[in-house]
């Protein structure tokens, strides 16, 4: 028996061999975008691919976001399988034409004939002090548009495995990396990288008795924390990464918030017109005389994303969780 | 009768739609960049706005220069530097009446500074206090603009109310070499030239979006070129000749104000810096490139001309640095105060009134940070469950 050489990786790092093992097992598959090629992606995801594929296979693009989205359905259209990256949130929004009405409905336009293999990564969310447009949490948008799927990591293994679900989906697949978990690291295998993670499976991060946070990408380590402090209080949490919004996983969400009784749904995106909304209704239609207290929902304000020095304030943290734990209704109980 | 029957009489002639509607070759810009300094033109200029461009040349590396060490030290977020193109930063400043709106990229707080904004102002966005941190129309300038594009449709629709209403007001918007690849970019030209709208494009064609050269953002012989398409002039100048941007923007603003239409400016020009001080440019361009362009840098073109032609003495050359590190010591001092910041910001100013939910959420951040002055505590009903 060999002993396995574990090297720490980044989720940056984890995308690009992501990135890497999926163009390297799949000639088709094309990655596309601003600043992809010789810089290497300006959160160096796709550090090196340049290199290796040539730039037919790892292109940087006009400056363009509805151009490169608009091409790369051309290029799935003739067989081609693209993988374009949008370089921030909120500068995928030039994009929006192409992507509701030609990615999310050329499937169901088509009878299924011509289904549209296209995943569209997307830095998302805030807590890395950008200014304006660098920090929006965008998934309500995508998750309101039939056809797309919408998946997120939190862990470096899920970056890795969930991305080379997401491309080899045959379905359009909006893939939110979250930005301030870019350099969060963990130790892997680099000659044996993580399985592939099926789309639409959520997990539970951590068990526990007294009531689920229901959370994804960058807020599951804040939810983590979260679970931690809540132990001085008594509170035993159990959290749930979902990691894909679309599809959703009711089973592994209502499971566990049958067995606790209690849930608080946590993300930075707003509250109103928010995937918290769907998921708290969901939780409630199907875990209606197990819940001991409303389900509660801890999301952003409802407020443009604000400048870099008062963010603090507006993203979901330990105290405004445990806030949240502590309204569920604890009194019934004693 | 069918056309059989007629075919005797019948004598074809062109529809109408096969002229051209507009002769492009006086679209058409220059082969080469136009320029001022070093040339003849340059005898034609008034020394005084020389002078005044050098002062302002002077004043704006030094902004650059004293924002970037910002940076360093923390109390910037990030810099987006104008480096080697502060010649089209005041040119821009200085061409427009008060009168009249510019339209700002992201990377142009520079232009608004030569324009009278308080540097600190200008600098609110990428301090992160708040993001824009001026009134725009107070000074007439326009939130700094990140998405790429998406201020140039805003130019022209201002410049088109201002014409309805009949006012004698131009706009001039600024954008990058990449910016030019958006759609914005070609609906906002578009709409101008069928407007008439009085409004001028300058385009700052400094070499680079962030690592993609101009040669794999366009095809065409000139970005300059592009305005033929939308049937408006093409000009192409020397972006580091602040004497010929200056003019080139000057005779388009004076034809966009007697009613003649938009007009599209390229000044080539260079990024000296990285893209933002968080940038690594050596991953896509050498030294060389860099080098050769410091050698045809702006400050050093005009000063040149000046000092030949005897306008510039060594005590004006004194006193432009002078002052312009009087207005670094100023920024720097004012900078390095921490910004006072109320967190109820949060709500102000989302809508004209705040929504119910709005107050609920205003008055749950008030109770938060009540409990946090208060020191650690616990969240639920004590004892509560556990
Ligand atoms: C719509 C949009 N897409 C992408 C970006 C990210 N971005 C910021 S600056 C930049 C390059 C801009 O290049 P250019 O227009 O030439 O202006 P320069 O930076 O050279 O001044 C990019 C891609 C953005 N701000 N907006």
């Amino acid at each position: 028996m060999t002993t396995v050489a574990l090297k720490p990786a980044t989720m940056a790092q984890a995308l690009g061999r992501a990135l890497r093992d999926s163009m390297a097992a799949d000639p088709t598959v094309h990655v596309m975008g601003e600043d992809v090629g010789t810089l290497g992606g300006v959160f160096r995801v796709t550090d090196g691919l340049a290199k290796e594929f040539g730039e037919d296979r790892c292109t940087d693009t006009p400056l363009a976001e509805a151009g490169i989205l608009g091409t790369a359905v051309g290029m799935a259209m003739y067989g081609l399988r693209p993988v374009v990256e949008m370089q921030f949130d909120a500068f995928a929004y030039p994009a929006f034409e192409q992507l509701i009405s030609h990615v999310a409905r050329m499937r169901n336009r088509t009878r299924g004939a011509m289904p549209l293999p296209i995943t569209i990564r997307v830095p998302y969310g805030g807590g890395i002090g950008g200014v304006e447009h660098h920090s929006d949490s965008s998934e309500a948008y995508y998750m309101a548009t039939p056809g797309l799927h919408v998946v997120t990591p939190a862990t470096v293994a899920d970056a890795y495995g969930l991305l080379r679900a997401a491309i080899a989906s045959d379905d359009p697949v909006v893939f939110l990396e979250p930005k301030r978990l870019y350099w969060s690291k963990d130790s892997w295998n680099p000659d044996e990288p993580p399985a592939v993670e099926p789309i639409g499976r959520a997990v539970v991060r951590r068990s526990g008795r007294s009531a689920t946070l229901i959370t994804y990408g960058p807020s599951v380590p804040v939810c983590l924390e979260a679970a931690e402090a809540a132990r001085a209080e008594g509170w035993d949490l159990e959290v749930v990464d979902l990691r894909s919004l679309v599809p959703f996983d009711d089973e592994t969400v209502s499971a566990s918030v049958r067995r606790t009784g209690r849930a608080v749904v946590v993300h930075e995106s707003g509250g109103f017109g928010g995937p918290g909304g769907e998921i708290a209704a969901r939780v409630t239609e199907r875990c209606f005389h197990y819940l001991e207290a409303p389900v509660l929902r801890v999301a952003g304000f409802d407020i443009p994303y604000p400048p870099p020095m008062l963010e603090r304030h507006h993203l979901p943290g330990v105290d405004r969780i445990l806030d949240a734990v502590g309204r569920l209704q604890w009194e019934a109980d004693s | 009768m069918t056309v059989m029957e007629q075919r005797g009489a019948y004598r074809p002639t062109p529809p109408p739609a096969w002229q051209p509607r507009t002769d492009p070759a006086p679209l058409l810009p220059d082969a080469l960049p136009y320029r001022v300094l070093g040339t003849e033109a340059a005898a034609q200029v008034d020394p005084g706005l020389l002078r005044r461009l050098y002062a302002e040349l002077v004043r704006g590396r030094r902004y650059n220069t004293q924002a970037t060490a910002l940076t360093k030290q923390g109390r910037l977020a990030v810099y987006p530097s104008s480096t080697g193109q502060e010649a089209c930063e005041v040119a821009a400043a200085l061409v427009l009446e008060d009168r009249d709106w510019l339209f700002p990229s992201y990377r142009d707080t520079l232009a608004a500074v030569a324009r009278g904004l308080d540097p600190v102002q200008a600098l609110t966005l990428l301090r992160g206090d708040w993001h824009t941190g001026y009134d725009p129309r107070e000074h007439r300038i326009a939130p700094l603009c990140t998405p790429l594009a998406t201020q140039l449709p805003h130019a022209v629709g201002l410049a088109h109310a201002a014409r309805l209403k009949g006012d004698d007001v131009v706009a001039l918007a600024l954008v990058g070499d990449g910016g030019t690849s958006e759609g914005d970019f070609h609906e906002a030209l578009n709409f101008a030239a069928v407007w008439q709208a009085p409004v001028v494009f300058l385009v700052q064609n400094n070499g680079f979006a962030i690592s993609v050269p101009l040669a794999k953002q366009t095809a065409a012989p000139s970005l300059a070129h592009k305005a033929v398409g939308y049937g408006m002039p093409g000009r192409l100048v020397d972006g580091n000749d602040a004497a010929a941007v200056h003019q080139v923007l000057g005779e388009a603003i004076a034809h966009a104000r007697a009613g003649g239409g938009p007009t599209l400016v390229e000044a080539v020009t260079y990024r000296i810096d990285a893209h933002t001080n968080a940038d690594d440019a050596t991953r896509y361009r050498g030294d060389a490139e860099v080098e050769t362009w410091r050698g045809h840098d702006p400050i050093a073109l005009l000063e040149h001309e000046l000092t030949e032609r005897g306008l510039l003495d060594d005590e004006a050359i004194r006193a432009a640095r002078e002052d312009a590190e009087t207005m670094a010591a100023d920024l720097r001092e004012r900078m390095n105060q921490d910004p006072v910041l109320d967190p109820m910001d949060l709500f102000a100013h989302v809508y004209a009134q705040p929504t119910t939910q709005l107050l609920e959420q205003e008055t749950q951040l008030r109770a938060e940070l009540d409990a946090e002055a208060d020191g650690p505590h616990h969240h639920g009903p004590e004892g509560a469950g556990r």
